[in-house]
């Protein structure tokens, strides 16, 4: 049986530092940081107070009154995201049977902000435990069950096919898009409008973070506060935004004449059954998931031309992931420059693996890997090309993204200038 | 296309703990939906519930209770269960041969509400170390794999109620992709007074007093749900291989369809038919070898409509015996359509079909409803159906292996 091939057509990104696809390459190619002291609540309680925010006015990007009522900020950022990249596909989809169009949408938290927010009404500020029907949101159970940004996003682009939210904590924005990779390749459609989306900054999540010391606190450098594989890095700064795609079977793509990004020709996820929130030294499991992304897309190690990090900025997965590269790659993690945008625009949780899904194929587009920002004293126990600094321009035909996060779960996925993929 | 098989279950309902248990309570007609007595529900709209009491440091080790709501317990307990059952020790296959892929609906919603209390109330540093994974959707599958050592491919899918099936066709494409176990289905549950009131405003709740008229799916009474906790996990494994290692094999998982319905206020046709023909067509299976369809039974007028015309569409009217347990637990989120595949591959086994309880099937709908007590029957192919708030269509077909 001949494999359907998958191809990313349409992109639309919303994340901090620059609503769109077009704003969102800048930061990156320019090595700009988004993060700043958060400002979507007063900080001053919290042990780390800085975040990277998307400033974002839902009705400049076409929502109505009552969709801006009844979504939650982070099925706002779905649905513009995916109308980006639907646009950006030149796809004429009212010649697209609804049925064969599905959609699988990335997020770890939902819409907790939301829930969040309504807790605090229900409960009187937390006063009482027998919270107050009466003073519910009709549009509660849509926050309760974050299925409704599948709903929204098909609604939105009128999607009849397969369609789920896929909650893997923070590879979730890949394996979004690893799910409907595989939709596209078993026919069950032909069409996916995919992605993630996360909009977790508010004041529970913050607490979470801070009670396991997971944030960073460098306060007083907002700016510089991401740090990854810099010895001064101290946490990862909670971000938050989408990331949308148009993808497709490649014959069809092609037919119509569609400008293709880049093919996604692997893709594997592994657990490490170890710890809710600790990593392995060894990097065994992300190591595996690589080798089998890398396997599914018929491409040797050496073939990659870029790594795009999970680089959160903690110690712990600096490491883990540098192991899981020299693991998996060999020789080569050596050679391939390794990057992590994190340092630019923080960690949006379940919707960044998206978000640098759409960095990886920029960086095929345009031939230019990013930098790693804030990278000025690299830690001596590390020892790859982290790319430090500024972007370089560099032929970029394929790339390897990875993704690690809460209970366990290690993604990758390999995207390939489609004409350079093994057929 | 390579055969999967279900060679272990895990039922855990508010009729019963365990897969006999739970079981014989269904075939039995034993209904566990009972007043609230998990916090005062008094003074709420709803307040009936399938609970599933659960004394968590009788199954669970110590380090592992402040650390998980009890829906995470009730999976941790199914997950052990299936394993029990399946006769697998995941930690004895290869590195990477096993999975966990389930279904969340709202994550752990009851510890949530404490971690907010203790943060609107106290302040930040009152937040428990646990509440950044103890309270999201993917704190079953991380769970289960660490306790087992499941190191393979594993996943979290959401949506609403279909997703118990959408998992199970997820386990199913990565059993095919190669992986030799995955531990699949979804336990589910937010019986706490936040949760309670979330789940209210979906407007489909019952708000009857009485467990036998609160439930009443095509009846001419049906007035909408009562929300349970509980569901089932199943041990799934390619079925040539189980069959090699002397598995028992309860059934197959021979077809998946998956549909969205058009936006509201759209003319075109509900996507629940097309689910059911997408997955008879996915199991290479027509509709006059369907012994049997579990349900959604929404008890929602309008949906219960739907849902049987679509049965009829597809079967012709009376054609097919159609039952819904979930009258005797409630409707439990994640985890209702995993337990429906659970009795469906039950009612294979035994060759009975569960009744729908405490309904008269409304002289509407010519569904033939399997009302008053369990029918046997022979059962080689059943059809599950389940349906998601915001529009999701699922449905499985189950068969016996052949």
């Amino acid at each position: 049986m001949i494999r359907r091939r998958v191809v990313i057509t349409g992109i639309g990104v919303l994340a901090p530092g620059g609503v769109g696809t077009k704003n969102f390459w800048s930061l990156l190619s320019e090595g700009r940081t988004a993060t700043r002291t958060l400002t979507h609540f007063d900080p001053t309680p919290y042990r780390s107070r800085i975040a990277a925010e998307v400033d974002f006015d839902p009705q400049e990007h076409g929502l109505r009154a009552q969709e801006i009522r009844r979504m939650d900020r982070a099925a706002q950022f779905a649905v513009v995201a995916g109308r980006e990249a639907a646009a950006d596909s030149g796809l004429e989809w009212s010649g697209v049977d609804p049925h064969r169009i599905g959609v699988t949408i990335g997020s770890a938290v939902g819409a907790t902000t939301s829930l969040e927010d309504e807790y605090r009404v229900v409960s009187d500020d937390g006063s009482a435990h027998l919270v107050d029907h009466t003073y519910a949101t009709p549009h509660l159970y849509d926050y309760l069950v974050p299925s409704s940004f599948a709903t929204e996003v098909a609604w939105a682009i009128g999607a009849e096919g397969p369609s789920t939210v896929v909650s893997t904590g923070c590879t979730s924005g890949i394996d979004a898009v690893g799910h409907a990779v595989e939709l596209i390749r078993e026919g069950a459609a032909d069409v996916m409008i995919t992605g993630a989306t996360e909009a977790p900054i508010s004041p529970i999540t913050v607490a979470c973070f801070d009670a396991i010391k997971a944030t960073s606190v460098h306060n007083d450098d907002p700016e510089h506060a991401s740090r990854p594989y810099d010895s001064t890095r101290n946490g990862f700064v909670l971000g938050e935004g989408a990331a949308g795609f148009v993808l497709e079977e490649y014959e069809s793509a092609k037919r119509r004449g569609a400008t293709i990004y880049a093919e996604i020709v692997g893709y594997a996820t592994r657990s490490n059954a170890y710890h809710m929130t600790g990593l392995r030294a060894d990097g065994a499991e992300m190591a595996e998931a690589i080798t089998a992304a890398l396997d599914e897309g018929r491409l040797n190690p050496a073939d990659l031309d870029y790594v795009n990090a999970h680089g959160s900025g903690t110690k712990q997965n600096d490491r883990h992931e540098t192991a899981a590269f020299k693991r998996s790659l060999g020789d080569h993690a050596y050679a391939v420059p390794v990057s992590s945008i994190k340092s630019m625009v923080g960690h949006s949780l379940g919707a960044i693996g998206s978000i640098e899904i759409a960095a990886s194929a920029l960086a095929i587009k345009n031939n230019v890997v990013p930098p790693t920002a804030n990278l000025h004293h690299q830690d001596p126990e590390l020892d790859l090309d982290y790319v430090p600094l500024t972007a370089r321009d560099w032929r970029t035909d394929r790339v390897l993204t990875v993704g690690s996060g809460f209970g366990g779960f290690q993604s990758a996925m390999v995207l390939s200038r489609p004409e350079r993929s093994a057929a | 296309m390579t055969a999967v098989a279900v060679t272990g279950i895990g039922a855990i309902a508010p009729n019963g703990k365990g897969t006999d248990a739970y079981w014989k309570s269904t075939v039995e007609g034993l209904s566990g939906i009972v007043p609230v007595s998990r916090f005062d529900a008094s003074g709420y709209p709803a307040k009936l519930a399938g609970e599933v009491p659960f004394d968590a440091a009788a199954h669970l080790p110590s380090r592992l209770i402040p650390a998980t709501d009890h829906m995470t317990r009730l999976s941790l307990a199914a997950a052990e269960w299936a394993l029990q059952d399946a006769g697998v020790d995941p930690a004895e296959l290869p590195d990477f041969g096993a999975g966990v892929i389930t279904a969340s609906s709202a994550g752990g919603f009851e510890f949530g509400q404490r971690e907010l209390e203790n943060l609107w109330n106290k302040g930040p540093k009152y937040v428990s170390a646990y509440q950044s994974y103890a309270w999201f959707y993917a704190v079953n599958s991380g769970q289960i794999s660490i306790r087992h050592g499941m190191r393979g491919p594993s996943g979290v899918v959401v949506s609403d109620q279909a997703g118990g099936l959408d998992a199970i066709a997820q386990t199913r494409r990565q059993i095919r992709k190669g992986t030799q176990l995955i531990i699949s289905g979804g336990v589910d549950g937010s019986l706490c007074p936040w949760g309670w009131v979330a789940q209210m405003t979906d407007t489909r709740m019952s708000t009857s007093d009485d467990p036998e008229r609160a439930y009443l799916p095509f009846d001419p009474a049906a007035g909408g749900h009562v929300a349970g906790e509980g569901g089932a996990l199943l041990v799934m494994e390619e079925l040539e291989a189980a069959r090699r290692r002397g598995a028992r094999i309860y059934g197959e998982v021979a077809g998946y369809g998956a549909t969205m319905d058009p936006r509201p206020g759209s003319s075109r046709e509900p996507g629940l038919r097309r689910a059911i023909v997408t997955a008879l067509d996915d199991a290479g299976v027509n509709p006059d070898e369907v012994d049997v369809v579990f349900a959604d039974a929404a008890a929602v007028p309008e949906l219960d409509r739907i849902e049987a015309d679509a049965i009829d569409a597809v079967f012709g009217p009376g054609k097919v015996a159609v039952t819904a347990p979930k009258t005797m637990t409630g409707r439990l989120a994640a985890g209702a359509a995993s337990l429906d595949v659970a009795a469906a591959l039950l009612a294979i086994r035994d060759g009975v079909i569960p009744p729908t309880v405490h309904v008269s099937r409304a002289p509407e709908y010519s569904i033939d409803l399997v009302t008053g007590a369990a029918r046997e029957a022979q059962v080689r192919t059943a059809l599950v159906l389940a349906r998601g708030h915001g529009g999701f269509n699922s449905a499985v077909v189950v068969r016996a292996a052949r």
